[in-house]
C-alpha cells in the first residue's frame, strides 16, 4: 500500500521543517515542504495528504506576537480549506511556532486560552519531563512519561477563565503536562497554568504541543545519552509521528 | 491620519519588562521609580478610518486572552493618561530609517486586511511614578534606549507624520586633491571618514592626475571601501622588519609568509590526502566532509558596532557571517553557529566607568540578546562560544561571531561570467550603516556614540532566513554562477569584488530603497543589512526571479559583470564613477612596517604569606568568570534546532560543560562536525607567542577531547590588536603569527580563514582634563573544526559511572602566570605556560585512539583552573564524586608544601587531559598509554562528593552541590 503523506507547511521564518519532515520519514510518511505562499495560491494540494504539520520556527518573525501572523493568514486565506482538511479526518500537528499558530487559527480550541510569554521574560532552550493522558489524542497514544526539550520565549497555556481550564480538563483535551524529574523539581520551563504542555482538540485529530518531538528521534539528541543511552536507539519523540503515520496508514 | 494603537497586558504581574525597568531604576539609583507599566504602542500613518484601525488592533495587534488595546490619533489626549500612580509617559521609538522589524512585518501584514498604511513604526511607551526630567532622561539613555538608534520623547508624543526623505536629484561632487598636502590630505580623509593614510591618498591623487581630473565622490568612497584595514588585510599584508634582541626577520608579507604559508606547507606535505577544498580566498574556508558533501567555516568579528549598540552591533555580526557562509561558492546551508565575548568586568563600579562607555554587564546583556534573537531566528543551533572577562575590553569589548555550512561538493569553485547579471537580493538599502568598513578601521573614542552612529545597522533577522531559503534553492538548481554578501562596504565591496577583474556596469538608481532620498554614493556604500549579490546569466533570470517571488524576497537585476576593466556607475543612465578595476585592487600602495619585540624573562611566581586553603580556591576558581558555567546564556540560544546537536554545550545529568560540541554533518548521517575555541586573553599581554600557541592548542584539545580525529583539525585565526601602527604593538602580532604559523605546521591542522579586527584602542579625556588611552591585551581568537566518522563513537567530560578510574595524561608544570588561580591567590610574577607541540601531539593522539577503542568512558582537557577544576567539572556534569589524588601527578613542579598542592591542583600546562577508564578497559588503556607521561590519578565514586588528596597527607573534601553552587552563581545572577 502507499505511505501516508505528510504536508509540512512552512511560512517566512520557519525553522524546523527540514527536521519535522526528517522525523515523519523516519515514521514511514512521505514528506512535503510546501510554502504557504503556494498553498494558498492552490488549496485543493492539500487533498493529497493525511497529515498536516505546521512546525517550529519564528514565523513572520514572530514580530508581533509568536505566530500571530501566520495565523491570520491561514484564517483569511486557507480558513475553509483546514477546516474540511480536518473534518474529513486529516490529522493536524503543531509543534511549538506550529502550536501557537493553531491555537490562533481556531482549529484546535476556541478562544479559551493563549500561549503568553514565559514568566522568566526570555526565551529557553532546555529539556523538560512530560506526562501524557491521551484519552482520544492520535498523536500521543501509548505514551505515558517522556522527555523533550523545548525551545521558545512564548510558550505559557493561560486559559481564559477558570471555568474555561476545568471545562477542558474535563473534556480531556489537556493531555500533555509538564512533570518534575526524578529529584521532584519541576520542570515547567515557563510557568504554564496547571503545567499545560500541550492540547488536542475535541476530535483527539488536532495537536499542539510546546516541545519538539522532531528533536528527539534519535537517543543521541538526549543531552545525557553519551555512555547512558544505546546511542542506536530510537527516542522518545518518534512515537507521536509513527502514531499519526500508523493511524493514517 | 496618523493613529495610535496602545497595547497593554490584562494582568500586570506578567509585565516583564516593567519589573525589569523597577530593577535597573533602583541600580541606577533612581529610587522614585518603584512602579511602572509598559505598552506596547503602533504608530500608523495613512488614509484609515478609526473602524479601520480598530480591526487592525483586534485581529493583529492584541491578544484577546491576556491583553488589551486602546485607539486613538496621536496627539488625543486620552493616549497622556496612564494610570493615576504612574504621571510620567517616556515613548522610546527607532530613530527615522533605523530599521523596525516589528513594524515592518505589520506593515506588511496589513495587506492581509486589505489595508495600505503608507508607514507603521513601533512605541514602546512607559508609565511611570512622578520623576524629575533629569531622572527620567537618565532612566532613558541608561536602560531604555540607545542613543545610536533610538528617540526619546519624554511627555505626551508629539508627531504628525512618519514619512521623511525627498528623491534625490543626481548631482556629482569632485573632490579636489591636486595641490593638497600631507596634513591637508590627512584631514580630508579624517572629515570624510575614509580612514586612508596620506601615502594612500597620494596614490589616488597621481592617479587621477594622470586622467586629468580630479575623483567624484563615489570614487572616491569606492577606493576607501575597498582599501579599508576591513576589507583587505592592510597592516598583516603589509611587508615588516620584524626587530628582536636575536635578530631581524624581513617579511615581504606578514600574513602569507606566516598563517597561509602554514597552510601551504601543510597541503603540500599531505599532497594526495590533502583535504582542504579553498582555503583564505572565499567568503569562508572549505574542507572535504564526506563523499557527497564539503563543510565551511568563517568567524568574524564586529567589534567596533557592538561597542556602541550591543543588541544591534551583535546581532548584524552574526547575520553578516551567516551570509558569508551562504555566500561562499555557489552557496552553503549554515548548520551552527558559534560567539565569543570578550568584556570587561559585571562588577565594575559605575564611576569607573569612562566616558561614553556602556557598562559591561549591560552590554554582555546586550550581546547576548542581539546573537539570541537573530540566530534562533535564522533556525541555526549556536552550539559553540566562551566569555572572557578582562579590565582591558571594558573600552573595546570584542564580539566574535561564527558560522559552519556544508554544500554539495564540486560547489566551492564559483566564477563570474561575462554577460552575468548583478542581482542584488533580499532587503532594502537604507542609509543605515553608511561608513562602518572604515569606521571599524578607525579607533573608538568616547565621541563615537555620537559621531558614528550611522555606523551601527539593525538586523531584520526575518529577512535574511528568507533570502537564505531564497539562495539554496536557487543554489540547488545551480542557477548562479558566483555569490557573496554585502557587508562591509555594502555594494561597493560586494560588486567590487565580483567585478574585480571583468569590471562592471551598475545602474545605481534601480536599488531598491527602503526611503527615497539617498544619494548614488550612499546607495553604493550602504551597510543595509540581508542583502546578498548573485552573478545570474541572463537566460536564468525569469527562474531565479519565480524563486524570489515564491519566497517573499525581492531581487532585482542592477547591472551587468561586462569584461571591460572598469567599473562603472550610473544613475538614470547618467555615469556617476569610472573606475579602472586594476587601479581599485592593485593600486594601493604598501608601505614598509617596522615591528620591535623583546621575549619576556623567564621568572619564579612570588607566592602570598596567607595562601586559601585549596578547597576555598576551587571554589574561587569554579566561580572565576572565565570558569563559571554559562548556563544563563546558553539557555537563551536555540542550540538544537534543525536536530543535528549529538554534544551539546550542556550535558549529563547535571548540565556540565562540554569541550568540544558536535554536530551531524547531514541528518539522518553519522559522520559529525566537532567545534572549539581557545582564547588565552590572560597572557597576551606578557607573551603573544605563548598566547596565540596556548588558544590554538586549547582550540584543538577541545574537540579531540570530544572524539574528533586529530589528523583533521581545520584553524580560525581571528586576530584583534591594539593600534599597530606602534612598533611595539605590531611586534606582539607578528610573534602571534610566528605562533600561527609554527602551530599549524607541527600540528599539520592548517589554518582555513580568518579575520583581523586592529585599532581596539579607546581614547577619552578624563575629569580631571587628562588624557587616556586604553588598549586591549593582544588577542588571538583560534577556532578549531574537527570532524568525528561517527557520532556515536564521540566523547564527553561527565563521569558515567562510580568505581571507574581516572587517568591523568601530561606533565603538571611551574608556570601559573595567566592561570585563574593567579588571580584567586594573588600570585605575582611567574611565568607563562609554554606549549610543548611534540608533548601535546602525542597526547591528542593518545586520547583519539583511547576513544576509537573504546578505553574511555569520560575525557576532559585540562585548561582554565587547571586539573582540580577539570574534575570538578566532570563531576558536576556526571552527578557523582571522585577523588583525585595530588601525588601520583605526573608532575615537574619545584613549590613545595602548600604552594605544591595548589600548583599541582590549579596548574594550567598545556596539553593534558582527564580520562575516566571503565574497570574492563583498564589494561587496554594502559597498553595504549605505553610510552607516554600519564599515571592513575583518582576514581569516580558515587557519593557526590569530590575528595583531593595533598601530597602531604591533607585531604580535601567538598561536596558537588558546593562545587556546582560556585560554578553557577554569576549564572543565577543573571536569571
Amino acid at each position: 500500500m502507499l505511505s501516508p503523506r505528510a504536508l509540512i507547511l512552512r511560512a517566512p521564518g520557519t525553522n524546523c521543517d527540514y527536521e519535522t519532515a526528517h522525523a515523519f520519514e523516519r515514521a514511514g510518511a512521505i514528506a512535503r515542504r510546501m510554502h504557504v505562499r503556494a498553498l494558498a495560491e492552490k488549496p485543493a494540494l492539500a487533498d493529497d495528504f493525511q497529515i498536516l504539520c505546521i512546525p517550529g520556527g519564528f514565523s513572520y518573525g514572530d514580530d508581533i506576537a509568536s505566530g500571530r501572523i501566520f495565523a491570520l493568514e491561514l484564517k483569511l486565506r486557507l480558513g475553509d480549506a483546514l477546516v474540511k482538511f480536518r473534518d474529513k479526518g486529516g490529522l493536524m500537528l503543531g509543534i511549538c511556532n506550529g502550536f501557537q499558530v493553531l491555537l490562533q487559527t481556531g482549529l484546535l480550541l476556541d478562544g479559551q486560552a493563549t500561549l503568553a510569554h514565559n514568566t522568566s521574560g526570555r526565551f529557553v532552550d532546555r529539556w523538560v519531563h512530560l506526562r501524557a493522558k491521551p484519552g482520544k489524542s492520535i498523536f500521543l497514544q501509548g505514551i505515558d512519561r517522556c522527555e523533550l526539550p523545548v525551545a521558545h520565549a512564548e510558550g505559557r497555556f493561560v486559559a481564559r477563565s477558570s471555568a474555561d481550564m476545568a471545562a477542558l480538563d474535563a473534556a480531556g483535551q489537556l493531555v500533555l503536562r509538564y512533570t518534575p524529574d526524578a529529584s521532584g523539581a519541576s520542570t515547567n520551563p515557563n510557568g504554564a497554568m496547571g503545567d499545560v504542555a500541550g492540547v488536542c482538540d475535541e476530535t483527539g485529530r488536532v495537536l499542539g504541543l510546546m516541545p519538539h518531538p522532531e528533536r528527539f528521534i534519535d537517543a543521541t539528541q538526549h543531552p545525557s545519552w553519551n555512555g547512558r543511552l544505546d546511542p542506536t536507539a530510537a527516542g522518545a519523540g518518534l512515537t507521536i509521528f509513527t502514531n499519526a503515520v500508523r493511524a493514517v496508514a | 491620519m496618523l493613529w495610535e494603537v496602545d497595547v497593554r497586558l490584562k494582568d500586570a504581574g506578567g509585565d516583564h519588562a516593567a519589573r525589569a525597568v523597577v530593577e535597573g531604576a533602583a541600580a541606577l539609583g533612581v529610587a522614585a521609580c518603584t512602579r511602572a507599566v509598559t505598552v506596547t504602542g503602533w504608530l500608523i500613518e495613512g488614509p484609515l478610518s478609526h473602524a479601520d484601525i480598530e480591526r487592525v488592533a483586534a485581529t493583529l495587534l492584541t491578544d484577546p486572552v491576556t491583553e488589551s488595546f486602546m485607539v486613538a490619533e496621536v496627539g488625543d489626549a486620552a493616549l497622556a493618561r496612564g494610570p493615576a500612580d504612574l504621571p510620567t509617559v517616556l515613548h522610546v521609538l527607532p530613530r527615522t530609517g533605523v530599521t523596525d522589524p516589528a513594524a515592518l512585518s505589520a506593515h506588511e501584514s496589513l495587506a492581509l486586511l486589505g489595508l495600505r498604511p503608507a508607514a507603521v513604526r513601533s512605541v514602546k511607551k512607559y508609565w511611570l511614578p512622578p520623576l524629575d526630567h533629569a531622572d527620567a532622561e537618565r532612566l532613558a539613555w541608561k536602560l531604555l534606549a540607545s542613543e545610536a538608534i533610538h528617540d526619546v520623547v519624554i511627555g505626551p508624543l508629539v508627531l504628525t507624520t512618519l514619512s521623511g526623505g525627498r528623491t534625490w536629484t543626481f548631482a556629482q561632487e569632485s573632490i579636489r586633491l591636486a595641490g593638497l598636502d600631507d596634513a591637508a590630505l590627512v584631514q580630508l580623509s579624517r572629515e570624510r571618514c575614509l580612514a586612508l593614510t596620506a601615502a594612500e591618498l597620494h596614490a589616488v591623487r597621481d592617479h587621477f592626475l594622470s586622467l586629468g581630473r580630479d575623483p567624484f565622490e563615489i570614487e572616491l568612497e569606492t577606493i576607501a571601501q575597498t582599501w579599508s584595514e576591513h576589507c583587505c588585510h592592510k597592516t598583516l599584508g603589509s611587508p615588516v622588519d620584524h626587530i628582536r634582541p636575536d635578530g631581524t626577520t624581513r617579511y615581504d608579507n606578514l600574513l602569507k609568509e606566516t598563517v597561509f604559508a602554514a597552510t601551504q606547507t601543510v597541503r603540500r606535505q599531505l599532497g594526495p590526502r590533502d583535504w582542504c577544498v579553498s582555503v583564505f580566498r572565499d567568503n569562508s574556508g572549505v574542507v572535504r566532509f564526506d563523499g557527497d558533501n564539503d563543510i565551511c567555516v568563517k568567524v568574524e568579528t564586529h567589534n567596533h558596532p557592538s561597542a556602541i549598540e550591543p543588541y544591534g552591533g551583535a546581532a548584524t555580526g552574526l547575520g553578516g557571517v551567516i551570509r558569508d557562509v551562504l555566500g561562499t561558492g555557489l552557496a552553503a546551508k549554515p548548520i551552527a553557529n558559534l560567539d565569543v565575548f570578550c568584556v570587561g568586568s559585571s562588577e565594575l563600579p559605575a564611576d569607573e566607568l569612562p566616558p561614553g562607555v556602556i557598562h559591561p554587564r549591560r552590554l554582555l546583556e546586550g550581546v547576548v540578546a542581539g546573537v539570541r534573537d537573530y540566530g534562533n531566528r535564522m533556525g541555526i543551533p549556536t552550539i559553540a562560544g566562551g566569555v572572557f572577562y578582562d579590565p582591558g575590553y571594558t573600552c573595546n569589548p570584542l564580539v566574535f561571531c561564527g558560522t559552519v555550512g556544508v554544500m554539495p561538493r564540486n560547489a566551492a569553485d564559483a566564477s563570474v561570467q561575462r554577460g552575468d547579471l548583478i542581482v542584488v537580493a533580499g532587503g532594502r538599502t537604507g542609509r543605515d550603516g553608511i561608513h562602518g568598513a572604515t569606521f571599524s578601521s578607525i579607533e573608538l573614542s568616547s565621541e563615537s556614540e555620537t559621531e558614528s552612529g550611522g555606523a551601527v545597522q539593525i538586523g531584520h533577522a526575518i529577512n535574511e532566513k528568507t533570502l537564505c531559503d531564497f539562495v539554496l534553492a536557487a543554489a540547488e538548481q545551480r542557477l548562479f554562477h558566483a555569490i557573496t554578501d554585502c557587508g562591509a562596504g555594502g555594494l561597493s565591496s560586494a560588486v567590487g569584488e565580483m567585478g574585480a577583474t571583468l569590471g562592471a556596469d551598475v545602474d545605481l538608481d534601480r536599488v531598491p530603497l527602503k526611503y527615497e532620498g539617498l544619494s548614488a554614493t550612499e546607495v553604493w556604500i550602504s551597510e543595509a543589512q540581508e542583502r546578498m549579490v548573485l552573478a545570474v546569466p541572463p537566460g536564468n533570470w525569469e527562474k531565479i526571479a519565480a524563486i524570489a517571488a515564491a519566497e517573499g524576497v525581492e531581487a532585482t537585476a542592477i547591472g551587468t559583470f561586462t569584461g571591460q576593466g572598469r567599473l562603472v556607475l550610473k544613475w538614470q543612465g547618467r555615469i556617476a564613477g569610472d573606475l579602472d578595476c586594476h587601479f581599485l585592487h592593485e593600486g594601493r600602495p604598501r608601505q614598509r612596517l617596522i615591528s620591535r619585540y623583546s621575549p619576556p624573562l623567564r621568572e619564579p611566581s612570588l607566592w602570598p604569606a596567607d595562601l586559601p586553603s585549596l578547597d576555598r580556591c576551587l571554589l574561587d576558581v569554579l566561580a572565576a568568570p572565565d570558569v563559571a558555567s554559562k548556563e544563563w546564556i546558553i539557555r537563551q540560544y536555540d542550540h538544537e534546532v534543525q536536530g543535528a546537536s549529538v554534544v551539546k554545550p550542556l550535558l549529563g545529568p547535571g548540565d556540565g560543560p562540554a569541550d568540544g560540541t558536535v554536530v551531524r554533518g547531514v541528518l539522518g548521517r553519522d559522520r559529525g562536525i566537532v567545534l572549539g575555541v581557545g582564547l588565552r586573553h590572560r597572557i597576551g599581554g606578557r607573551d603573544p607567542y605563548q598566547m596565540a600557541a596556548g588558544g590554538i592548542v586549547e582550540a584543538i584539545a577541545n574537540v579531540v577531547a570530544a572524539g574528533a580525529d586529530p589528523e583533521r583539525i581545520a584553524l580560525l585565526d581571528n586576530f584583534c590588536w591594539g593600534d599597530t601602527r606602534r612598533e611595539t604593538s605590531l611586534g606582539t602580532l607578528v610573534e602571534a603569527c610566528r605562533a600561527c604559523h609554527d602551530m599549524a605546521v607541527f600540528f599539520a591542522a592548517p589554518f582555513v580563514s580568518g579575520k583581523d579586527s586592529l585599532n581596539n584602542v579607546f581614547s577619552y579625556v578624563d575629569a580631571a582634563g587628562t588624557p587616556h588611552e586604553l588598549s586591549i591585551p593582544p588577542t588571538l581568537l583560534a577556532t578549531a573544526l574537527g570532524q568525528v566518522d561517527d557520532v556515536r563513537r564521540a566523547m564527553t567530560p561527565d563521569l558515567k559511572t562510580p568505581g571507574s578510574r581516572l587517568a591523568i595524561i601530561g606533565l603538571s608544570r611551574d608556570d601559573l602566570a595567566g592561570s585563574q588561580v593567579e588571580l584567586v591567590c594573588g600570585l605575582t610574577g611567574g611565568s607563562v605556560p609554554q606549549v610543548d607541540p611534540a608533548t601535546c601531539r602525542t597526547a591528542w593522539s593518545a586520547v583519539a585512539s583511547a576513544i576509537r577503542s573504546r578505553c574511555i568512558a569520560a575525557c576532559h582537557d585540562v585548561s582554565d583552573g587547571g586539573v582540580a577544576a577539570a574534575v570538578a567539572e566532570m563531576a558536576i556534569g556526571g552527578g557523582c564524586g571522585a577523588r583525585l589524588d595530588l601525588a601520583t601527578l605526573p608532575a615537574e613542579v619545584s613549590a613545595t608544601g602548600a604552594a605544591r598542592d595548589i600548583t599541582l591542583a590549579f596548574t594550567e600546562t598545556p596539553g593534558r587531559f582527564i580520562c575516566e577508564v571503565p574497570a574492563a578497559a583498564i589494561e587496554r588503556f594502559e597498553a595504549l598509554m605505553d610510552g607516554l607521561a600519564w599515571a592513575w590519578a583518582g576514581v569516580v565514586v558515587a557519593e557526590p562528593v569530590l575528595t583531593i588528596e595533598g601530597t602531604a597527607g591533607t585531604s580535601n573534601r567538598m561536596t558537588v552541590a558546593d562545587l556546582s553552587r560556585a560554578w553557577r552563581r554569576i549564572s543565577s545572577q543573571h536569571s
